[in-house]
């Protein structure tokens, strides 16, 4: 274990980076939110923003539509062993650029993969890393980054910072940030080399499992129907299909339910499971406890039906139906299946 | 196989207030557990060293009341504990925490594979898996569901986004388990007693060996700098009348909104 040498002082470092995180080749949507907020933050320190894109041989053909979210430069960095993320790799890759171009500020998604992957480089390259900031903004003074996060279960929240290592290091859950086009003024692409080393091919990929039950990508959706124990069986999750089917969303779920056995942990929406903003949230048969609402508070409208008038939904829904799930849901299914019919 | 887990007592979070004049946590009365997904590492130890037999050691960070989630640990069958608690570990952020469970570690014993949970729900970071990890250049697979060990490989299923992805990593490497992949055994009697008896190490950062110049507030990288309560939401509309009635209301709200 080597020890760590001094902070990196904060005057060398410029600029802000943004993690440009692609899956099969597809660039995600969180890496356009970062870079829209990136935008204004580099407004207040009067700096520039790069995108940085890690991917097999390919991946240069994407670099594109990083121009047009706000990327002044996009820094290409290409190689077999990054066609797919592994830790290691990437690891090695991002600290490589970090030290030789030394932003001030280097955001990523708060995906499985950013969370894995920031939380190792953040030691590597000595720096503060700050998790799922929902918050970002510029101190006026010091000129450095506040980061604000919820902690203990969004009961509360903090304010970090990083005053003497450099980046100042912070992952953003998808669809905190909403994601703007901006007309592109440079479009310029650094290719970056990084040196793979043998001992980071370690861990290998054997196996991708799909779940059908996966009909619609939850962080993806426009609208989410979600289910929770109010809807007292796990076949009941037919009714919560169906209305997501007609309405062209994805199904999502309360923890009670995941742990409950009653569908996928896939579909879990909350502290431990996703964070959405679709523009309609409908909640069936969930309470609302914190860790859920930290989750799905971001949507445009919400709509909450539950038994219990008292339930903690309806302190976030725009809309509140106090009744039974069984009753109401088919019911609005056939409403907007007759309106569409 | 010598299974190292590093747990963490937490707050149930549910119940942490923030006091509105002082802008400080109410610690006070709080109940104390531990980290759901710690437990869920735990019984994964327990369950290899059931399967391919060796011995499981538990460690934590924290002030001397931990010992009490280190003794659930005996009860629920750890063979041996670890509490380490020093001063000069206070206040420490995610960079120093991983520094100083990877420097007791190193410590204390050979060791095949290292198991988390995947985040703690008090500051739900995830990241001090990976950082022991970095610290002792060993491979990580985090979001673990499922685990084989086969001699020197382990193969690890992941539950990711929207798909699990399985992963060959070789021992020794750290894992950080999800809580589908087990339910947590419930102490037996015999564990209990165990544990009552059982006297608890502490390791200090001298026993440790720990730089003292990277732990603790002074080590770490970040501050926290304000603490406040989230804004309320304003309470929404409430449709009421028959179902049909409050349906039909809402369906009109919702094409007034452009929405469907």
């Amino acid at each position: 274990m080597d020890l760590r040498k001094e902070p990196n002082e904060a005057p060398n470092w410029k600029g802000i980076f943004v993690f440009a995180e692609q899956r099969e080749g597809q660039i995600q949507n969180v890496a356009y939110e970062l870079l829209s907020e990136a935008k204004k933050l580099a407004a207040d320190l009067s700096c520039g923003v790069a995108a940085v894109l890690c991917g097999g041989e390919e991946i240069e053909k994407q670099a594109g539509s990083l121009f047009d979210y706000g990327a002044d430069q996009v820094y290409l960095v290409a190689h077999p062993e990054l066609k797919s993320y592994r830790t290691a790799p990437y690891t090695r890759a991002l600290t490589e650029l970090v030290n030789k171009y030394k932003p001030e500020i280097f955001l990523i998604g708060a995906t499985t993969i950013g969370r894995d992957l920031a939380a190792r480089l953040a030691i590597r390259v000595n720096c503060g890393l700050t998790a799922d900031c929902t918050g970002l903004a510029i101190d006026p003074d010091k000129k450095i980054l506040r980061q604000t996060r919820p902690a203990f279960g969004g009961n509360i929240m903090a304010t970090i910072i990083s005053p003497n290592h450099r980046p100042q290091m912070a992952t953003v859950r998808p669809k905190v940030f909403r994601k703007s086009k901006v007309t592109s003024r440079k479009s310029e692409v650094i290719k970056f080399n990084p040196v793979i080393k043998e001992e980071d091919l370690m861990v290998n990929i054997l196996q991708i499992v799909k779940d059908e039950s996966v009909k619609v990508n939850l962080q993806e959706a426009e609208i989410i129907v979600s289910g929770g124990r109010g809807i007292g069986d796990p076949k009941n999750y037919k009714i919560i299909e169906e209305l997501a089917q007609v309405l062209n969303g994805a199904v999502g779920a309360s923890r009670a339910t995941v742990d409950a056995g009653w569908i996928s942990a896939h579909h879990q929406v909350g502290q431990t499971g996703k964070t959405v903003a679709p523009k309609l949230y409908i909640a069936c048969g969930i309470a609302g406890k914190i860790q859920h609402l930290v989750g799905m508070q971001g949507s445009d409208t919400i709509v909450a039906i539950n038994r219990d008038p008292d339930a903690p939904i309806f302190k976030v829904a725009t809309y509140g139906i106090v009744g039974d799930c069984l009753e109401v849901v088919p019911a609005l299914t056939r409403k907007i299946r007759e309106l569409r019919a | 196989m010598d299974i190292v887990v590093c747990i963490k007592q937490v707050p149930d979070t549910t119940e942490v207030k923030i006091n509105p004049e002082t802008n400080t946590l109410i610690r006070e009365g709080v109940p104390t557990i531990i980290n759901p997904f710690d437990e869920n590492a735990v019984e994964e130890a327990l369950r290899l060293k059931e399967k391919y037999g060796g011995k499981v050691t538990i460690i934590t960070m924290g002030p001397p009341q931990a010992v009490e989630a280190l003794k659930q640990c005996i009860a629920m069958g750890a063979d041996e504990v670890f509490l380490v608690s020093d001063r000069a570990f206070a206040g420490s952020d995610t960079w120093a925490t991983s520094y100083t469970l990877a420097r007791t570690i190193q410590k204390i014993k050979k060791f095949d594979l290292i198991l988390c949970g995947k985040q703690a729900i008090d500051g739900d970071t995830a990241q001090v898996g990976p950082g022991i990890a970095e610290w002792l250049n060993i491979p990580q697979v985090t979001f673990a569901v499922k685990v084989e060990v086969d001699g020197i490989k382990a193969r690890v299923e992941r539950l990711l986004e929207e798909v699990n992805e399985v992963a060959e990593v070789p021992l020794p490497c750290v894992l950080t388990v999800v809580k589908q992949i087990n339910e947590p055994r419930v102490p037996s009697l015999k564990g209990m007693m165990r544990a009552k008896k059982a006297e608890i190490k502490t390791l200090s950062a001298q026993d440790i060996g720990a730089d003292q110049t990277i732990t603790g507030l002074k080590g770490s990288p970040t501050r926290v700098v304000k603490i406040f309560a989230p804004p309320a939401k304003g309470m929404g509309e409430m449709l009421s009348g028959s179902t049909d009635e409050a349906v039909s209301n809402l369906v009109s709200k919702l094409r007034e909104r452009k929405i469907i």
